[in-house]
């Protein structure tokens, strides 16, 4: 199972971001080989849509769950029209919402925010 | 009379009134000016909040629809290339388990996506973003552009208003401008022939007019200010006129009287002479300045 964390720099010691669409990185982790890939989002300083063209780079990894602390509207449909789930993360640790979420302990966000767009 | 900005005859003077933030008096001094004028043309270009309409009340109203395009696909000839997809520099699509999703509201509708596939995969659809009413009060051709709530960009809306007229091109046009300098006062701005900058005499009220002047003098458009809300003591605004040598086209009292007129969506020109003749001296000064 791939999933998907946005973080704050390509390091597993970074911290997880506040924003999904902005997020100038995505941890891909492989749940089975425990293989840590980063991915740069080239959506992060796009001046509007950034969460659909971020959440296109994070479905193209072919990820199962996206563990995030916020989701956008329209992140959120391209994410779940590619058949991912949506966690909400607890803290900022990597590691430590990497094991919550295999233990079960993390919940699915609920709450969608809307666009947050810039004119 | 007519008045037109060049010789020809051909193109109607369309004056602009702009600030660089809403609650100025923009509203307050493009309505009266087109009263005064006799027959004139208001187009109200602050479509996200056009209020114009409040004060002139206008009859017989016409309704036009203004609908921009929006990208179909053809999800059968889409191969999933993503040209579509890398082209859209608004981030408005996503091919997602081969498919191409569309999001309809974040489109700028360019139609970029439309000349880029090479499967001919794309067809447009109308998408209604908003309205012009246009009606007539006392001898003022009045014209409002509405957007709809939650619409991103009420351009297509004022492009209509400035080119979709009546039949009377030569009417000279007063346009109410949204507030501020962003996209969509420079695409108003565009439209204008001279431009009207209201102040207000605070340090924010010059800040603001230093921005619309900015915005103004790099269009390269011709412009003048009217100080609004004048009090007794120090006019950062009118300091900022003397500063940069711009020309001040009159100075509107803070007034009671004014207060009271326009909350109750009166037109002041047409409740007090007093502010009838004012007002035909600022037009008189505007005309001189923008055809000398």
């Amino acid at each position: 199972m791939k999933l998907a964390i946005p973080v704050d720099s390509n390091s597993i010691e970074s911290k997880v971001c506040m924003s999904f669409g902005r997020a100038p990185y995505y941890l891909i982790h492989d749940t089975e080989s425990k293989e840590n890939q980063f991915v740069l989002n080239t959506a992060a300083q796009s001046a509007g849509g950034a969460g659909v063209r971020a959440a296109q780079i994070v479905a193209d990894q072919k990820v199962d769950a996206v563990l995030t602390p916020r989701c956008g509207q329209n992140a959120a449909g391209v994410l779940l029209a590619a058949k991912a789930r949506i966690y909400r993360t607890k803290g900022e640790s990597i590691k430590e919402n990497i094991d919550a979420f295999l233990e079960g302990k993390l919940s699915e966000l609920d709450e969608i925010h809307a666009g947050l767009h810039r004119h | 009379m007519r008045f037109t900005p060049d010789s020809t005859g051909i193109d109607p003077m369309k004056i602009a009134v702009l600030s660089g933030k809403g609650g100025t008096g923009k509203t307050l001094v493009s309505v009266n000016l087109a009263e005064v004028a006799g027959q004139a043309r208001y187009l109200d270009c602050d479509v996200e909040e056009p209020n114009g309409h409040l004060f002139f009340k206008p009859g017989d109203l016409e309704i036009e629809r203004v609908a921009v395009k929006i990208p179909v696909v053809d999800q059968d000839k889409c191969t999933g290339c993503r040209k579509c997809v890398d082209f859209c520099q608004f981030n408005a699509l996503a091919y997602i388990r081969e498919e191409l999703i569309v999001f309809e509201e974040i489109c700028h509708s360019c139609g970029g996506c439309v000349l880029v596939c090479p499967e001919k995969a794309f067809s447009e659809k109308d998408k209604e973003i908003g309205r012009i009413e246009r009606g007539v009060s006392g001898q003022v051709q009045v014209h409002s552009g509405i957007m709809n709530t939650g619409e991103e960009s009420g351009i297509p809306i004022i492009d209509r208003l400035l080119e979709g007229q009546d039949d009377d091109p030569d009417l000279l046009t007063f346009i109410d401008c949204p507030p501020g300098t962003s996209c969509i006062v420079m695409e108003t701005v565009a439209g204008a022939d001279y431009c009207v900058l209201v102040a207000e005499p605070t340090i924010f009220g010059a800040h603001n007019l230093a921005m619309v002047y900015q915005l103004v003098n790099l269009m390269g458009k011709p412009l003048g200010v009217v100080l609004n809300k004048i009090q007794e003591g120090d006019n950062p605004s009118e300091a900022f006129c003397l500063e940069k040598g711009l020309p001040i086209l009159g100075s509107i009292p803070f007034d009671q009287k004014l207060g009271l007129i326009n909350s109750k969506g009166e037109i002041a020109v047409r409740e007090d002479q007093g502010y009838r003749i004012w007002f035909e001296e600022l037009l008189t000064v505007i005309l001189e300045e923008a055809c000398p």
